[in-house]
């Protein structure tokens, strides 16, 4: 072993020093993938939709930290977690895809933004862009991956043994996604005047788009056994924000929602005027280069 | 600004039996975020299950111009070398 190069010991060539092995396999290999006797696929490629959508949709978001976070560190860090979340998407869109007859590129280059059911927290702007900065961003990543921790907990013991597999994959992802959100809140909150004032506002500008995380959806609704009723979640959601925002020395902000259209809003494909800008940049590639792959 | 945050050393563990190895370094504000920096930064490809971040300021070196009276000296004592043993050939790793 040459000691010229620390990384050596660890990159050699015995698959013993690998912390895992390097014997990768599909992330749901194994895995049952027969529908489960009794949903309504339609309805179970739906739900697969939301939640992919707002992976996708937070993990694009995210990805315009990229070479712009305050420090390196941080650079990788939040590309670390877009990449986790890009993975749960193409799971669940795959999954939906098998409803719908459509590969995970169609469903994710080739959707209008009628079609795509994210949630607005996942596609507002909270910076790099002019609507928010790295303050603003923690805030929306600690209330988002808070909330879906807490689905996905729950999604585990989904009678759909996909959306199983995906939750209990996805689990060990986000607990540490919302464990980075809250160190930085903790830190921000509780650190300078200026940091403090930020992260402050930037809860201020994600606190309406929280309400829409609870709301129940006539498809969940129908998928009862299958999918997660969001309104289950929210006392253990607003008990560890909190907590979060107590030790940070942060004020919740007053419960405001923010407007729907005619009662419907991400969930039904009905969206903030941000989404236009994400997709086109999103799906720009695939739709001047049809069937593009890498 | 990362001049402002301290200079943390990485050192990362395999895999369990082997010794910690240090991988390189980074900035962060204080323990734990260097903990989480380390994370993200060096166990990436799957190179870890333990991470150690010791402040670059505590670690005490030896210094280059020290090198020949720090080490030249063992350099001729080869009686310290175990070289007089015959090695069994199903031993690893001795």
């Amino acid at each position: 072993m040459s000691f010229d190069n620390a990384y050596e010991s660890l990159l050699g060539h015995e698959d013993a020093h690998w912390a895992f092995g390097t014997g990768f396999s599909e992330a749901l290999s194994g895995v049952n993938r027969e529908f489960p006797a009794g949903v309504d696929r339609d309805d179970l490629a739906a739900y697969c939709l939301m939640l992919g959508d707002d992976a996708l949709i937070f993990s694009q978001r995210l990805s315009e930290w990229c070479s712009r976070a305050p420090e390196l560190e941080e650079d990788i860090a939040l590309a670390n977690i877009a990449l986790d979340l890009l993975g749960q998407a193409r799971m669940l869109l795959t999954r939906a895809g098998e409803v719908l007859g459509k590969s995970e590129d169609e469903l994710a280059y080739l959707r209008d933004e009628r079609e795509f059911r994210n949630v607005h927290l996942a596609e507002i702007d909270c910076g790099p862009g002019p609507g928010g900065d790295f303050g603003t961003t923690i805030a929306r990543l600690l209330v988002f991956s808070t909330w879906r921790l807490a689905l996905f907990s729950r999604l585990r013991g989904s009678a759909d043994p996909v959306l199983a597999a995906v939750a209990e994959k996805g689990l060990k992802e986000i607990a540490y996604h919302r464990d980075h959100a809250a160190q930085w809140t903790v830190r921000l909150g509780d650190g300078t005047d200026e940091s403090h004032r930020r992260m402050q506002a930037g809860l201020e500008r994600v606190w309406p788009f929280v309400d829409e995380l609870f709301a129940t959806h006539a498809v969940e609704a129908r998928l009862a056994g299958v999918a997660v009723d969001p309104a289950s979640v929210r006392s253990e959601v607003d008990g560890v924000l909190d907590a979060v925002l107590s030790a940070a020395g942060l004020q919740r902000p007053a419960d405001t929602k923010a407007a729907r259209v005619a009662g419907m809003a991400g969930r039904d494909g009905v969206h903030t005027e941000a989404m236009g800008f994400l997709l086109a940049e999103l799906q720009h590639l695939h739709r001047s280069l049809p069937g593009a792959v890498w | 600004m990362s001049t402002s945050w301290p200079l943390w050393e990485v050192f990362v563990r395999g895999k369990r039996g082997l010794n910690h190895v240090h991988v390189g370094s980074l900035h962060a504000p204080d323990a734990e975020m260097a903990l989480r920096n380390a994370r993200d930064v060096y166990t990436r490809r799957n190179e870890g299950v333990s991470i150690w971040v010791v402040p670059a300021a505590s670690i005490t070196a030896s210094s280059p111009d020290e090198k020949d009276p720090f080490f030249a000296p063992s350099g001729d004592k080869v009686y310290r070398h175990p070289t007089f043993y015959s090695i069994p050939e199903d031993v690893p790793h001795l």
